[in-house]
């Protein structure tokens, strides 16, 4: 006997109608224009395609090794030792990571060092630094020390015991790490568009180009299909090595954490102090030079080509809200979804929303201009932008929110029943109360993401309703040292806005359930 | 009182009770003994009207309780691991039936049912600030609040370390006899399940293969896996 169960018809609606029109719908048509540039091989194609697609390749795979290379001491210092400031320095090492690219390309370019493949590479590692610290100390500091000391009492020296035994044991985070520094770096769009000038390009900046500048939609189209395949072959290449490595050994539950001595004292000082205070250096500039003129009262001033900066400041804030409502709803009952006892529908929902993570912003606000002209033109309409944004963000509130989801054992809800709770009031006391919770930090995500977004809007925005990012890339296009400081200025409120929300994200997720 | 008759479940096309058939009287404590797997959380969820029956009938006082939904009928089934809401305190989870029965003075009754598993002063706790033994006494209190017509019980002691255990045997048997329930405990321990019961049944692989006092069953075994199991 099979029921149709009009509950969750109703849960699983308004996510597919909202993946399906913003997202499935215009990466079809980007695979029809594509296909069609590509298959009649118009000149040149062939060479600007490789040209692009090579450099996009190797500046991801070098800012990936030199971010593990920057990254590695204060790594082995937060995963080896116990010390006085060791949770701060993890804190501030993650700064950069929270900060929206556009804010990152400024502050590289107020230390003098734009239009350089160097400034591309350093702004990347600065970036990244915390996925690597972050991801591999947390896999780091659980091994068993049971382990490394059986291999000394074997005759391996420390050298030896880190060479054959941690690093071995360390490859699942550092292949994580290093895939997800990978697709950031592979998919970079703000940093490089910024900081590249016009002489280097990656495929999301082309594409940008292509699309927007040079209004060649086919072109760029197929780029967006290049992209697609490095980012899936990308993806693919992770989840089949995760497979292929997945061995588990026992991992203790606490961290094992000793006191430094000796050298190694020195050691974690130099890592601990030389890491922050490099990562300190463009962002102490970038906020020293902001001050250094008139340039906050200038956001204030009408401009005749770009209107009042400061207006930017408003709109990134509606828009915001609005992505945030979004993509919080729709996050949340895909969410539940993924989490109902339905099989079938779960993995195929779980999927799919992951997908807009794999594809590039850029790809999103290119899919909305080429597909957003059907069934009514909606291309005109400023609330583009905030329905991009909630596409990107998306992906994030469903991860914050199943596994709250997936920890309430079955049982709990068995129990509420025994009780007397009838299937609503089993909702209502025990699914509602433990979603919203979880849904107040996807929210949270949300709302920061949007703040920051640039690689979406940079299509969809109108002049007249620029949030603060795009606002900032017009002023920094802008000759001139006033509105290049115009532009520092804001990154600088930019930066402070995404600051204070990421600081209630965290106080948030300390005080209450305590199980991200 | 309880009359199960002639139970089958059947679970994703797997036959996880097969003719299960027990009568439990007011007042009395029958303790289901078996090996873990042998069906005996099953057994408890079907009472309970979780997992539906494929044949066979659940009698309450005589009438059939086979079609009334789980939230209606008015049983009490403590869960193996406890199964707190995480999100409630102790007071809250252990008022949650009482809420539902939309009964007065929740917190009096909450107050009440805390005292007889010596928690007292606990409503306002969180649950994960609990340790196990405190999470053990919070569920039975739970469980027992609403003053179910039936308690069920799924391995109420499983969870915890060997000297805790004995301890709170003792307090459960007490707190049951004190309120005079009608209950099933189910435990794969035999020395628990005969200090925790009046009487005994025995389930191998989704069957009750004898009931009885120990004694009875020590002295007169129905078949060598019996005498073996409960020696």
């Amino acid at each position: 006997m099979k029921r149709i169960r009009w509950g969750w018809v109703a849960v699983a609606a308004p996510p597919v109608i909202f993946i399906g029109y913003f997202f499935v719908y215009p990466l079809i048509r980007i695979l029809v224009l594509g296909l069609s540039e590509l298959s009649v091989g118009a000149s040149g194609v062939e060479a600007r395609l490789i040209r692009v697609g090579w450099f996009t390749l190797w500046q991801a795979t070098v800012s990936t090794v030199l971010t593990f290379l920057a990254a590695g001491p204060l790594t082995w210092a937060v995963s080896s030792f116990e010390f006085k400031g060791r949770r701060l320095a993890m804190a501030l090492a993650t700064v950069p990571f929270v900060l929206p690219t556009v804010v990152v390309g400024t502050a590289f370019v107020a230390l003098g060092w734009q239009e350089s493949i160097g400034a591309i590479l350093a702004a990347h590692v600065f970036f990244n630094v915390a996925v690597v610290v972050r991801t591999v100390s947390t896999l780091w500091s659980r091994i068993d020390p049971r382990i490394q000391e059986a291999a000394r009492v074997l005759g391996a020296s420390e050298w030896d015991v880190f060479w054959r035994i941690t690093l071995r044991l360390l490859r699942p985070a550092i292949a994580a790490a290093a895939s997800i520094v990978f697709l950031f770096t592979f998919t970079s769009f703000g940093v490089i568009l910024i900081l590249g000038g016009f002489r280097y390009a990656t495929l999301e900046v082309e594409i940008y180009r292509q699309a927007v500048t040079l209004f060649d939609l086919p072109l760029a189209a197929a780029l967006a299909i290049v992209q697609l395949v490095g980012v899936s072959g990308a993806l693919y290449w992770y989840s089949r090595y995760q497979e292929r490595t997945a061995v588990s050994w026992t991992l203790e539950r606490g961290t094992n954490l000793r006191r430094p001595k000796g050298r190694a004292r020195t050691g974690v000082l130099f890592a601990t102090l030389g890491t922050l205070i490099a990562l300190a250096i463009p962002l102490s500039t970038l906020v020293s030079r902001s001050v250094t003129g008139t340039y906050y009262q200038a956001l204030f001033r009408d401009d005749p080509v770009v209107g009042v900066p400061a207006h930017s400041v408003l709109n990134s804030l509606v828009f915001a809200v609005a992505a945030t409502l979004l993509a919080t709803i729709i996050g949340v009952l895909a969410a539940t979804v993924i989490t109902g006892r339905s099989g079938e529908l779960s993995r195929w929902f779980d999927l799919t929303l992951m997908l807009p993570l794999g594809t590039s912003a850029v790809t999103i606000g290119f899919g909305f201009i080429v597909a957003l002209d059907w069934p009514v033109d909606l291309r005109a309409t400023r609330w583009l932008v905030p329905a991009a944004h909630a596409l990107v963000a998306i992906p994030f509130v469903v991860r914050s929110t199943v596994p709250t989801l997936r920890s309430v054992p079955a049982e709990t809800r068995d129990a509420a029943r025994v009780l007397g709770a009838s299937p609503f009031r089993v909702w209502r006391e025990i699914d509602l109360p433990i979603v919203s919770r979880a849904g107040m930090v996807g929210a949270a995500f949300a709302f920061v993401i949007s703040l920051g977004e640039f690689g979406a809007t940079s299509f969809v925005a109108r002049p007249a309703s620029a949030t603060i990012p795009t606002m900032i890339f017009r002023l920094l296009s802008r000759p001139g040292q006033t509105s290049f400081g115009m532009a520092m200025a804001l990154s600088v409120v930019l930066a402070g806005l995404t600051a204070a929300v990421v600081m209630a994200i965290d106080r948030a997720r300390f005080g209450e359930l305590g199980s991200f | 009182m309880l009359q199960v008759e002639n139970l089958d479940v059947v679970i994703d096309s797997k036959p996880i009770l097969e003719n299960v058939s027990l009568t439990v009287a007011d007042s009395e404590i029958v303790a289901v003994l078996g090996p873990s797997g042998s069906g005996k959380s099953t057994f408890l969820r079907a009472i309970a009207g979780l997992v539906e029956a494929a044949t066979g009938d659940i009698r309450w006082d005589g009438r059939s309780i086979a079609n009334v939904p789980t939230h209606r009928r008015g049983f009490g089934l403590m869960f193996q691991g406890y199964a707190l809401f995480p999100h409630m305190n102790v007071g809250e989870n252990v008022g949650f039936g009482l809420k539902m029965a939309g009964k007065d003075d929740i917190a009096g009754q909450v107050e009440e049912a805390l005292s007889w598993v010596g928690l007292e002063g606990f409503g306002s706790r969180q649950v994960e600030s609990l340790s196990g033994g405190e999470q053990q006494r919070v569920a039975l209190a739970r469980t027992l609040a609403p003053r179910p017509d039936l308690v069920m019980l799924d391995e109420p002691l499983g969870a915890l370390d060997r000297n805790l255990r004995q301890k709170l045997v003792t307090d459960t048997r007490e707190v049951l006899e004190e309120r005079d329930v009608t209950a099933i405990v189910v435990t794969h321990d035999r020395e628990e399940a005969s200090a925790l019961s009046d009487r005994l049944a025995l389930m191998r692989s989704g069957t009750i293969v004898q009931t009885g006092h120990l004694e009875e069953l020590l002295a007169h075994p129905a078949d060598e896996w019996v005498a073996e199991f409960i020696a």
